[in-house]
């Protein structure tokens, strides 16, 4: 009796807090949970009239087409190998500049590299998209401009497919540096100053205090991110890859990622069954990837696990 | 007294840092110069720092259809306004709640947030949750809705906020006078969160500002075309312009190759401007997100 009154008087308590998380909830519950539910339809002949819960089952039809193409090869290798390629550069980039930016003393000059460096990380993929185009358009580009009037060959980069790899990895790095620098910064600043000043009495040289003290304190930061960064390995950057090389088919072969895979095939080819089929791998691979990563860092580092 | 080592690292570490400014503006300055060259030169010479010949009717041509450019701005406007404050409530309200250590049912509520950022539907059931069941295709929502209203890194961000930056007993000591929770949320809670509401609400305004894919996938409709999505569609297709309205202007007349820069530094000129005030909040809004709540 004594204890139900009590419980009583609690959930009135609670309820205006319960109250304040209904539209999250809401929210939450529409824009993530049901397209997990209908993460169903990768089984399943899906058309509009029957919805995602009305139409027919057609056991593993969606995977055994996806499997059985080239596409999936490409869209995976691409994902993937893109993605390594960016953490590691990403990572061994980022730190360099931040222990740049840690030498310079000055501190309006600091405040004006950090500003500049990180002002791509600001804009959109589409505004990057026309940023690379006016370097490297068939007929106007720079690039173009700058060979013709050396009396050389124009090249058409939205045709030919062996610079793509390398235009990809500079615009990721020239969009993202600025975002690894801030990050590693931010790490580097706490560092004690004590180290160095013993280090410099002991009369060890900046590299030597780099090499000894910034570098092995930096240690779990940088297991740390590349680690999560790895947890998303099956997610490409969709405006990169999308935006960037305008969408050109001849360059599929080194710029088709399962995003924008997945997207053409909804959107443009009508296929929702392959491409549901193509987006389910990626985020069971992907639950699976971060589900490990958490799990090493965990053993790693406990602080730093996400949960 | 700075050894020689020590002023050697300085200088190379100015050097490199100036190198890597330049190389992170001069595509803006092509842009910008771009969009002022000539046409007929930018189609013989290539886009250059130094045209030979400049002009600015590239921007005319824009100032003919200034009221689509105005338009796509007014939209743009619209949902980062409505987007950020509408996400910037519902995720603090949500936050609110989860920062009560004692509230019944709270690490399942904490989980619910959890899975949300380890587990994704991806593209296509979303599109079809969107599409089909609320039917937000061609409505303003559809900008405005999906995936960016509320993210669950920032809803444990300020969760944390609340916990770790509000002493408990501020609370405490409100409720024995006799403060409702509402009122307290409204009066103490809010009041002392401004720095992180600050942040989030920047992430988020950027978020919306730069947003192109929610256009892209779920609108037809070109009056609701935010100048993103503008933008997106003249890299698409540069016809696009002369399609969509300039009046009395055949495609052949269009200046097309210096249009397309004009029409981007025109997309970008704000947050340019923009860019400089808000600096600060947003390399701190970086470190925050990027380091679990």
């Amino acid at each position: 009796m004594n204890r139900a009154k009590k419980k009583k008087t609690d959930w009135k308590h609670w309820l205006p807090f319960y109250l304040m998380g209904v539209p999250g909830f809401i929210y939450l519950l529409i824009n993530n949970y049901l397209p997990l539910a209908g993460l169903q339809i990768a089984f399943k002949q899906f058309n509009y009239r029957d919805g995602m819960w009305g139409s027919k089952w057609n056991d593993f039809e969606n995977f055994t087409y996806l499997l059985g193409s080239d596409d999936i090869k490409i869209i995976l290798r691409n994902t993937i190998l893109y993605n390594l390629v960016f953490i590691v550069v990403g990572m061994v980039l980022g730190v360099a500049v931040a222990i740049l930016l840690n030498e310079v003393k000055n501190k309006i000059a600091k405040q004006f590299y950090q500003t500049v460096i990180l002002l791509p990380y600001l804009m959109s993929m589409v505004i990057v998209a026309y940023l690379a185009y006016a370097y490297l358009a068939p007929e106007s580009g720079m690039i173009n401009g700058i060979l013709s009037a050396l009396g050389m060959d124009k090249i058409d980069f939205y045709r030919e497919s062996k610079f793509w790899p390398f235009i990809l990895l500079f615009i990721n790095q020239w969009k993202t540096i600025g975002f690894g620098m801030i990050l590693y910064y931010s790490s580097l600043v706490g560092i004690s100053k004590d180290y160095y000043e013993a280090a410099m009495l002991d009369g060890a040289s900046k590299w030597q205090q780099i090499r000894y003290i910034t570098l092995p304190l930096l240690k779990p930061t940088i297991i740390t991110l590349l680690i999560l960064n790895c947890g998303n390995i099956m997610r490409s950057d969709f405006g990169l890859f999308y935006q960037v090389p305008q969408n050109s088919g001849m360059l599929y072969s080194v710029t088709d990622t399962i995003d924008t895979y997945v997207y053409r095939m909804l959107m443009i080819n009508n296929d929702i069954g392959v491409s549901s089929a193509a987006g389910f791998i990626q985020s069971i691979v992907g639950f699976v990837l971060v589900l490990t990563v958490n799990a090493i860092i965990r053993k790693l580092d406990k602080d730093n696990a996400l949960f | 007294m700075k050894s020689r080592d020590e002023k050697r690292w300085g200088i190379a570490s100015h050097l490199i840092l100036i190198i890597l400014s330049l190389l992170a503006l001069l595509p803006f300055i092509l842009l910008i110069v771009a969009s002022f060259t000539d046409n007929a030169t930018a189609v013989t010479e290539g886009y250059s720092y130094f045209p030979s010949k400049w002009s600015l009717d590239a921007f005319v041509y824009i100032g003919r259809n200034a009221a689509m450019i105005f338009r796509a701005y007014g939209i743009t406007i619209l949902v980062t306004v409505i987007g950020t404050a509408l996400g910037l409530i519902i995720t603090t309200l949500y936050a609110y709640m989860l920062s009560k250590k004692r509230l019944p049912g709270r690490t399942a509520l904490t989980i619910f947030v959890v899975i949300t950022m380890l587990f994704n539907g991806g593209l296509v059931p979303t599109y079809i949750v969107y599409a089909s069941i609320f039917h937000i295709r061609n409505t303003i929502w559809a900008l405005i809705i999906p995936s960016l209203l509320m993210n669950g890194f920032n809803v444990i961000l300020v969760k944390n906020y609340f916990e770790n930056s509000i002493p408990a007993e501020l609370y405490e000591s409100a409720r024995i006078d006799g403060a409702g929770e509402l009122f307290i949320f409204a009066r103490i809670a809010l009041p002392l969160s401004k720095p992180i509401l600050a942040t989030v609400g920047l992430l988020m305004g950027i978020a919306y500002w730069n947003d192109w894919q929610n256009g892209m996938y779920y609108l037809d409709d070109a009056s609701l075309y935010s100048i993103q999505n503008i933008l997106n569609q003249i890299n698409q297709n540069i016809s696009y312009l002369a399609s969509s309205g300039v009046s009395g202007v055949s495609m052949v007349d269009l200046p097309t190759t210096t249009i397309r820069m004009a029409i981007a530094f025109v997309g970008i000129l704000p947050i340019l401007i923009a860019y400089p005030f808000f600096q600060k909040n947003f390399a701190k809004g970086i470190t925050m997100g990027s380091v679990k709540g």
